[in-house]
């Protein structure tokens, strides 16, 4: 006997594209939207990935999270502001320098932070929803005003790299280079993450504290000791979507994480509160419905992603895949 | 009748109290666990059998009152620091991780490194399933196959003592003679048990000592045979107290 996968979410993944295709009818048109959609899917799942993690692990709702993508553009800006020279010079290697340099620094400043943030903030109000809620909009919206007064409340601008401006021009196709970029990374952190997750002892541990955290501790495991691993390289990987995302821009705003806070908590509602494999498929799936009703329809592209929610969640109430948890 | 003296007693309660929200539910529990004995925990539904597991492992706290494992007063602990010390806990709701494989379930409870594989095969041989669905997702398994994962669990690596809520619940007449086997072979192996039962023959196939609780009380600890052979005392503490709960 063998496990049967369930592969309806990504069926329906590839039905939205053929369906974009046919609504669309220009193919070059439908390849750049599927691109941008693709990248913008990608670098909401590097966002989201760890939010959806710390709610299946300790059931905590963690409004803040727009804190760490805020943290990590401003971050990077500083950082290629720094290595300016580098990020704007000719040289592809010099680019992939300053470009390493500024998403590096914004993981561990994010990463920092969310440490920070779960021993003084969350632990207090561990399985305490209401004040959770409270606690971390608080904290977000303190935490905003902290950015205004560090970077001061203008626009940023955050430059991509001189070698990674532009597009690639394959007959009448248009691919941004940074896209790419985006979907090159964004599909590389999830094989990781993927990788962590079934090929590892903690990955297991994490799959399990999910499911059910009460067993996993009467097993022996130190669950908050993990929630609190788990907690901070989400806030790391929040870091490096806010850098991407602003890059993605190209400035950055104090509410660029209250802004992304919105598309984050549907595609983890969508994937399925605690799935990474949902939040993946729900991500792109925002991705993809974002850009081609943009370019179909601007009026309704704002309420495009909630109307899609709402079929996800009249279809599956629980979400593409429902976790069991106990 | 309750807190007959033990001599060597691999766990002991002593006056414990739980309360559970507004709820007084353990009202100075006092058990005995005698080493390598399979003790019977019997009682009406409600007595407070599962909260008695449940606060010994420390999923609940106990409000007053000492646990003592060993040398250890464990009441205040942490439940890995209690589980570290030996003890594995069947839930009644079993407790599997239903996305994970039946391999993937045994990997995460041997704590000291890869399952044993001659411990492996010893467990195969009372439970064939776990071998032929090794690969499969644990959600997938029947309610008696998961119910043999859940002991598998347990026995998948040398434990000081066993905690196991019911495992006989809704089951096969077939199946609870094996976890019966197994339960029999894990006993004679050294391993300490507590084991809450609703099941009278099974108790009596398994149990060496009992104890009996009522409204969140030890009413009645001694051995095994006795009670099963006087059907009197069993009727008097099956059906006592009764009027409490009315």
């Amino acid at each position: 006997m063998t496990p049967r996968a369930d592969w309806i979410p990504p069926a329906l993944l590839l039905a939205i594209a053929l369906a974009g295709l046919a609504l669309i009818g220009n193919p070059s048109t439908w390849v750049t939207l599927t691109v941008a959609g693709l990248a913008m899917g990608l670098l909401i799942f590097t966002m989201s990935s760890g939010l959806t993690l710390v709610f299946g692990l300790m059931d905590v709702m963690n409004f803040a999270h727009g804190l760490f993508i805020a943290v990590g553009a401003y971050v990077a800006a500083s950082v290629m502001k720094l290595f300016s020279a580098a990020a704007g010079s000719e040289s592809f290697l010099a680019n992939v320098g300053a470009l390493a340099a500024a998403m590096l620094a914004a993981i561990v400043i994010a990463g920092l932070l969310g440490l920070f943030f779960e021993r003084v903030i969350i632990k207090p109000v561990y399985g305490q929803h209401l004040k959770q809620i409270l606690i971390t909009t608080g904290g977000l919206i303190v935490a905003e005003q902290l950015i205004h007064v560090l970077w001061g409340p203008d626009l940023l601008p955050l430059p991509r790299p001189s070698t990674l401006r532009g597009s690639f021009l394959i007959g009448d196709m248009a691919i941004e280079k940074y896209r790419l970029v985006a979907v090159v990374l964004g599909l590389a952190i999830f094989g990781a993450m993927m990788v962590v997750l079934n090929r590892t002892r903690i990955g297991l541990l994490i799959r399990a504290g999910v499911e059910n955290k009460e067993m996993v501790e009467a097993m022996g495991y130190r669950i908050r000791r993990l929630f609190v691993g788990v907690f901070v390289a989400g806030s790391a990987l929040a870091g490096l979507g806010g850098a991407l995302w602003g890059m993605y821009q190209e400035s950055v705003t104090v509410a660029i994480g209250a802004q992304m806070m919105v598309l984050i908590f549907i595609v983890i509602i969508i994937g399925g509160l605690g799935s990474v494999g949902g939040c993946f498929v729900g991500a792109l799936l925002v991705g993809l419905v974002a850009n081609y009703v943009g370019y179909l329809s601007p009026k309704i592209a704002l309420g495009s992603n909630i109307l899609l929610m709402v079929l996800v969640l009249l279809w599956r109430p629980q979400g593409l895949y429902p976790m069991n948890r106990q | 009748m309750a807190g007959r003296p033990v001599p060597d007693a691999l766990l002991a309660l002593k006056g414990v109290h739980t309360h559970i929200g507004r709820y007084h539910i353990l009202q100075g529990v006092d058990l005995a666990v005698p080493r390598g004995e399979l003790t019977m925990l019997l009682g009406r539904n409600g007595a407070g059998k599962t909260t008695a597991l449940r606060t010994i492992i420390a999923l609940w706290r106990a409000s007053k009152g000492s646990i003592r494992f060993e040398t250890n007063d464990i009441a205040s602990w942490q439940t890995p620091a209690i589980a570290d010390l030996g003890i594995a806990y069947v839930p009644e709701s079993m407790g599997i991780f239903t996305r994970l494989t039946v391999r993937e379930n045994l990997l995460l409870a041997a704590r000291r490194g890869p399952p044993d594989e001659t411990r492996l095969e010893w467990i195969f041989r009372f439970f064939a399933p776990m071998k032929k669905f090794w690969h499969l997702p644990a959600g997938l398994l029947s309610g008696g196959q998961k119910q043999m994962l859940a002991i598998s669990r347990a026995m998948v690596e040398p434990r000081k003592l066993v905690l196991i809520d019911e495992p006989t619940k809704g089951l096969a007449p077939a199946i609870i003679n094996n976890l019966i086997e197994a339960l029999t072979e894990l006993k004679n192996t050294g391993t300490t048990v507590l084991m809450v039962e609703q099941n009278f023959h099974a108790a009596r196939s398994l149990g060496d000592s009992v104890a009996v609780m009522d409204a969140g009380r030890i009413v009645h600890s001694g051995r095994m045979a006795d009670l099963a052979e006087d059907k009197a005392l069993q009727n008097h503490l099956l059906g006592l107290s009764l009027e409490s709960h009315q």
